[in-house]
């Protein structure tokens, strides 16, 4: 396989947590490929392992008590889990960057936003402050922030939640990496402000060919916004699809669940459709298909 | 709803009329009061009993306050508030225990709003102890029934919360709600911190509660989907005022206000054929403490003029008798 077309590829990637009470395996085989200039979505709900695969393509798994037991990830042509932490380090923030959920527990609260940027900027590229500032700058006039000069020199806690997410895009954007890592970005933004960041996320994507992995809960963001989609469920991929085909005609019954459940404009069920059960503990995952205790289809095969 | 601005409890279990709820903004050494911030401004809403109302709108649009007043958590600055023809805000004693036990909520936090450090049965049967002075073995099946009802069991009773995940406990939360037989409960964004897959499960639940008890429900939540499903009445807030008040259905077949249409246009859809009309929206929602003069919503509004700078609008019936009620100035360039 040739890399030139492929910017990462994950082939079957396994995760595992010791903990106290046992071993707990919170990604197991996992594979896909993120295309150049691609947003590739992984979606799933709380635990499923989806923030840990992100983790794991910048290799910034604790280690202990985390540990990756198998599986390959090639970035760049590079097998990443083959480099030295120095040579890591240089690809952190260069070539693979990461925004947050929360932006104000991930800005330091005790810098100018500037200074942040500043800092990004004089990490992996030659330049004097004085032009870093600059940059940052320019960078925060791009993510529309009025008035850059000015908001360079505030702290966080000046801004409002969306202002903050657009710093960290500038920050994460300031050395035009080819991938980033958006860990899911408006969770707590307001839908409007939401849509701002979206549109924002989509411009920067289209202006420099960046990949986007975008790690969310929302279905509605997905359909939108991605153009390929991973479905995961209690630590593996259960359905892989391009995005409108996923979302025309899904074929997993948790993804099929997952979409009957949500409330959608303009019709007024009785009820909801529900997928029965809770979302099952990394510790105590079913045997068989993980999904099965709470599957319509399940049947004793699947056990 | 009928103009509620009018008369109180005709036929409503709750009503608000014209409430305002500000915190003073408290500067320097002698902590001077230098300004307000008008979280609640000027509402005015009622509720049938058996209906459920919805109040939605961004954080910081003064909801959640609105919850809080009327559960007389925060005191109000004006306004009148009354309960089965109860003046909620003068009420003391014997009088605002009973509403304590009329009134309930749901908060939204399922990990923060349950004590650590009593079991699922103490947090459920406190309320019960309290008001009805019920003990032993029948406090017991109270309990044990109320889990039931909610879909636990009362095997849960002796556990602790951190025991549980984040719909379970939600679920204790509602059980604790209804541990007084209420009658109005209020649901402060219930379901907003919980996974896809158990937000439905907790609507459904809420439903059918409603259902067998005939309760009613203010419910506060910021996704409009969720509220469509959910509510009879739906009231869209924006910097303490109501801006659009209708029966769902005709607010989301006839949006008039321009803030409830890029609301509604918001909403990331998975249906391929609701996609790409969305309605740009400029800026970000002001401080509370420095309100807007005119219409709140003109600096971020695409249809503002003059006028809508000056002036504020006040919430007025679309046609006579129709229920739906908006307050724009520039309500007549959507109206189909």
């Amino acid at each position: 396989m040739s890399f030139n077309d492929k910017l990462v590829t994950i082939q079957g990637l396994s995760v595992e947590f010791y903990t106290e009470e046992g071993i707990a395996r919170v990604v197991q085989d996992v594979s896909f490929n993120i295309e150049r200039g691609q947003c590739y979505a992984l979606v799933g709900e709380s635990g499923c392992g989806k923030s840990v695969t992100a983790l794991s393509i910048m290799r910034l798994i604790p280690d202990p008590p985390g540990r990756v037991t198998a599986g390959t990830v090639y970035f760049n042509g590079r097998d990443i889990y083959k480099l030295s932490e120095k040579q890591m380090r240089r690809i952190r923030g260069k070539e693979v960057s990461m925004i947050f959920q929360e932006p104000m527990t991930s800005l330091n609260p005790v810098y100018t936003v500037g200074d942040q940027v500043v800092e990004a900027i004089m990490l992996h590229q030659k330049k004097s402050y004085d032009q870093a500032w600059v940059d940052a700058a320019e960078m925060l006039r791009k993510v529309g922030i009025a008035d850059p000069e000015q908001r360079a020199g505030e702290y966080p806690h000046q801004m409002s939640g969306g202002m903050r997410q657009r710093v960290m895009i500038a920050m994460a954007m300031s050395c035009r990496p080819d991938l980033l890592i958006a860990d899911e970005p408006t969770t707590a933004l307001d839908v409007t402000t939401q849509a701002q960041i979206l549109d924002l996320l989509d411009s920067v994507k289209d202006q420099t060919n960046t990949s986007i992995l975008l790690i969310t809960h929302d279905l509605g963001v997905v359909a939108e916004r991605a153009d390929k989609v991973a479905v995961m469920y209690a630590s593996r991929i259960v359905e892989k699809a391009d995005s409108d085909d996923l979302f025309a005609e899904p074929l997993h019954p948790y993804t099929r669940g997952l979409l009957d459940s949500l409330p959608k404009l303009s019709q007024r069920p009785k009820r909801l459709v529900t997928i029965p059960g809770m979302v099952p503990e990394p510790l105590s995952f079913p045997s068989g298909c993980k999904f099965h205790p709470r599957c319509p289809l399940g049947s004793d095969d699947e056990r | 709803m009928k103009e509620n601005t009018a008369k109180t409890t005709n036929g409503y279990l709750l009503s608000v009329d014209r409430l305002r709820t500000y915190f003073p903004v408290k500067r320097g050494l002698l902590r001077r009061t230098v300004g307000h911030i008008k979280a609640v401004d000027d509402i005015s809403f009622a509720i049938e009993p058996g209906k459920t109302l919805g109040l939605v709108g961004e954080s910081g649009c003064g909801k959640t306050t609105a919850a809080r007043t009327i559960v007389r958590l925060v005191p109000a600055t004006s306004g009148k508030i009354s309960f089965e023809g109860v003046d909620v805000l003068a009420a003391k004693g014997q009088q605002l225990k009973g509403l304590r036990r009329d009134i309930s909520i749901i908060f939204q936090d399922p990990y923060g709003s349950l004590n650590p450090r009593m079991t699922i049965g103490n947090i459920v049967g406190e309320a019960i102890k309290v008001h009805k002075g019920i003990r032993g073995s029948e406090l017991i099946d109270r309990i044990d029934m109320l889990l039931e009802k909610v879909g636990l069991g009362g095997s849960y009773r002796n556990r602790y919360p951190h025991e549980f995940s984040g719909g379970q406990r939600q679920r204790i939360g509602v059980a604790r709600a209804l541990a007084l037989d209420p009658k109005l409960v209020i649901c402060d964004e219930p379901v907003s911190a919980l996974d896809v897959s158990i937000q439905s499960q907790i609507l459904n639940l809420l439903k059918d509660l409603q259902g067998e008890f005939g309760l009613t429900y203010l419910f506060i939540a910021h996704d409009l989907a969720v509220v469509e499903f959910f509510c009879d009445e739906v009231a869209v807030m924006y910097l303490g005022h109501i801006v659009e008040k209708a029966c769902a259905e005709e607010l989301y077949r006839n949006p008039l206000h321009p803030y409830t249409r890029t609301l509604m246009s918001a909403i990331p859809q998975v249906e391929l054929k609701r996609r790409q009309q969305r309605i740009g929206l400029v800026g970000e929602v002001p401080s509370p403490s420095n309100v807007p003069a005119g219409c709140p919503f003109h600096p971020r509004c695409s249809l503002c003029d003059e006028r809508c700078m000056q002036e504020s609008p006040a919430l007025n019936e679309v046609s006579k008798g129709d229920g739906h009620f908006v307050s724009c100035w520039k309500q007549d360039e959507f109206s189909d």
